[in-house]
């Protein structure tokens, strides 16, 4: 057996990959419940993966039959339903725990030097799982299908003197119609996620290369002992590969108690008019996206000119990109952050969440003006970093992890 | 040693000029690939003008026919509607219709051939969706003079389709290229030589 594997080794490099990334990946011992996300994102992107290959085996790509294929995974396939439900409850799994992900390098500065490019190739994934949900959204082609598919093509209506062409251009029709259906599923089933799983795997050598953050934002290599290894750190396995696989039942308990009792959420994971067949000569009376991209959907809403309103939501995405150069603290936690980061983390919250929900229903004028405070918040909380982030008191750091 | 010697701006200009022909190869390369997005033959020819009977519409009555996969409307506006279209000018964005979103014959403040008959591509100018035919006067605030609602982002038209102020929606709502055939018979997609 060992001689196998030596046999092996000397021509591809198995156990040296194994030792660099798993066992012998040194990682902070002080890691908490703010650790899981990452591990849960590539779980339920396996998920997707296994799931969609099956959904696809009986799925119909046309304007004729894509509906009634829905209907037939659902009632005719032997565990059809199954398939799907774990497919749809999957997305906005998905979306939840990149969220909270997302949310845990605000929280801690994990983004700070040196892991600029850990969170960039992050951002690139996360606008990639994006453009993700969107295509497979039209897929049913449902009512919310259609219409989303149609607001969100419309939207590059909106560049200044090619809009149209390229509106035509992405639709492939005169409508959002059967090219547009048979594009948006080549993009769904191989595109993108050939992107994403790129994508993650530059995300993950890029964490190894500059070692991962954690919740006092202390650089754990500063401190070795004799035999080079960080006093402060664990291998990642068997330590963090246990303890995320409790983490993983747990959210497997959450997960599929979703899957099973409640896929359709209410109307926020599955909305209803989607059990309607696209109808393009009639809108539902009320269309929102689904809950994860509403942030967005309320910034463009918020604005009251078309192009502005399009510009302002690229722009609510494409700061983050910039995160990395506008938090100037001299600390990365929040732990050892002063009070104006504090106020500005919950107000960007507040805002965000504020955004998302206002983006479900419907606007009034009371709503509107809401949701435009929420976006002036939402901007400044950034555009106002370099400033707050400096002249702020912070506290000492330790030099031991807590 | 002078042969040993690298010439490196030979070499530059090789790695220089191989880049950029390899570049243009690239570039003619994606041609193919890109040009596929475009409508095909199919839904080129699927583009064909379609004709509506409008004999069975009544005042105030709205009918919605297919063409190029969207909806257009055919209304027979009754007359205290085509008066009160002038009513509603200064509240709205582009009460003469300069922004060409109409055949020139359309042009008007009718904004059609016909007084009587107007006939719209129903697709909201913000983002696509397709408004709601809302004539009750009154019925959404007080000063609603009657027209159309876009349930997606509210934005409103009035009855000859021109977007109000302080909307999401830039522009009147589009009327497609029309003409009449017979009296009662209208076709949608082609403009009559003779009108154009």
């Amino acid at each position: 057996m060992k001689g196998l594997s030596n046999w092996i080794s000397l021509r591809f490099p198995f156990q040296r990959i194994w030792r660099t990334h798993i066992s012998e990946y040194y990682t902070p011992k002080n890691f908490n419940i703010w650790y899981f996300f990452g591990s849960l994102a590539l779980f339920v992107l396996v998920n997707q993966i296994i799931t969609g290959i099956w959904l696809t085996m009986y799925y119909t790509p046309t304007v004729a039959g894509a509906f009634d294929s829905i209907e037939y995974i659902m009632r005719d396939v032997n565990y059809g339903w199954l398939l799907r439900y774990l497919h749809s409850t999957g997305a906005s799994a998905f979306f939840l725990v990149v969220y909270l992900h997302m949310f845990r390098s605000l929280l801690y500065g994990s983004y700070k030097s040196p892991r600029e490019v850990v969170w960039i190739l992050g951002m690139l994934l996360y606008t990639a799982l994006m453009a993700e949900a969107f295509f497979g959204y039209l897929l049913p082609w449902g009512q919310m299908s259609f219409w989303g598919a149609q607001v969100i093509t419309s939207l590059f209506g909106a560049v200044p003197f090619v809009g149209k062409s390229l509106m035509l251009f992405l639709r492939g029709d005169f409508n959002v119609a059967d090219a547009t259906l048979h594009r948006f599923f080549s993009l769904h089933v191989i595109a993108v996620p050939l992107f994403l799983c790129l994508l993650v795997w530059m995300h993950i050598i890029a964490l190894h290369e500059v070692g991962s953050n954690n919740p006092d934002g202390l650089d754990i290599n500063k401190l070795k002992d004799e035999s080079g290894k960080p006093v402060d750190g664990i291998p990642f396995h068997p330590y963090y590969t246990v303890k995320n696989i409790w983490g993983l039942v747990v959210f497997l308990i959450v997960f599929l108690g979703i899957v099973f009792f409640f896929p359709t959420m209410g109307g926020y994971f599955l909305e209803h008019a989607n059990f309607l067949p696209a109808n393009p000569l009639s809108t539902p009376d009320h269309i929102a996206p689904v809950w994860y991209l509403t942030p967005f959907y309320s910034i463009l809403r918020a604005v009251p000119d078309k192009l502005m309103g399009v510009c302002a939501m690229a722009g609510s995405i494409a700061i983050l990109y910039a995160l990395p150069w506008l938090d100037r603290s001299p600390v990365r936690s929040i732990r050892y952050r002063g009070i104006f980061s504090k106020i500005a983390l919950s107000i960007f919250v507040i805002s965000f969440v504020g955004l998302g929900y206002l983006g479900t229903i419907n606007v009034t004028p009371l709503r509107q003006y809401l949701a435009q405070l929420f976006c002036v918040l939402y901007f400044a909380f950034f555009l106002l970093m370099p400033f707050y982030t400096r002249f702020e008191k912070t506290k000492p750091v330790p030099t031991r992890v807590t | 040693m002078a042969k040993d010697e690298v010439n490196q701006s030979r070499r530059r200009f090789l790695i220089a000029a191989t880049s950029v022909l390899g570049g243009i190869g690239a570039a003619f390369t994606s041609v193919p690939f890109a040009s596929s997005w475009w409508p095909s033959a199919r839904a080129k020819a699927a583009d064909a003008p379609v004709e509506a009977d409008i004999g069975k519409l009544e005042p105030g009555q709205q009918m919605t026919i297919e063409w190029r996969g969207k909806p257009v409307w055919i209304i027979r506006r009754s007359d205290e509607m085509l008066q009160a279209l002038a009513r509603n000018e200064e509240r709205l964005r582009d009460p003469e219709s300069i922004v060409d979103q109409q055949p020139s014959y359309a042009k008007n403040l009718y904004r059609s051939i016909k007084p009587e008959i107007l006939v719209l591509i129903g697709v909201c100018t913000h983002l696509g969706c397709s408004p709601k035919y809302r004539p009750d006067i009154g019925g959404l605030g007080k000063d609603w003079p009657g027209g159309f609602y876009c349930p997606c982002h509210g934005s409103t038209f009035d009855m000859s389709g021109r977007v109000f102020k302080g909307v999401p929606a830039p522009l009147n709502m589009e009327v497609p290229p029309y003409h009449f055939v017979k009296n009662d018979v209208i076709v949608i997609g082609v403009d009559n030589v003779t009108q154009g």
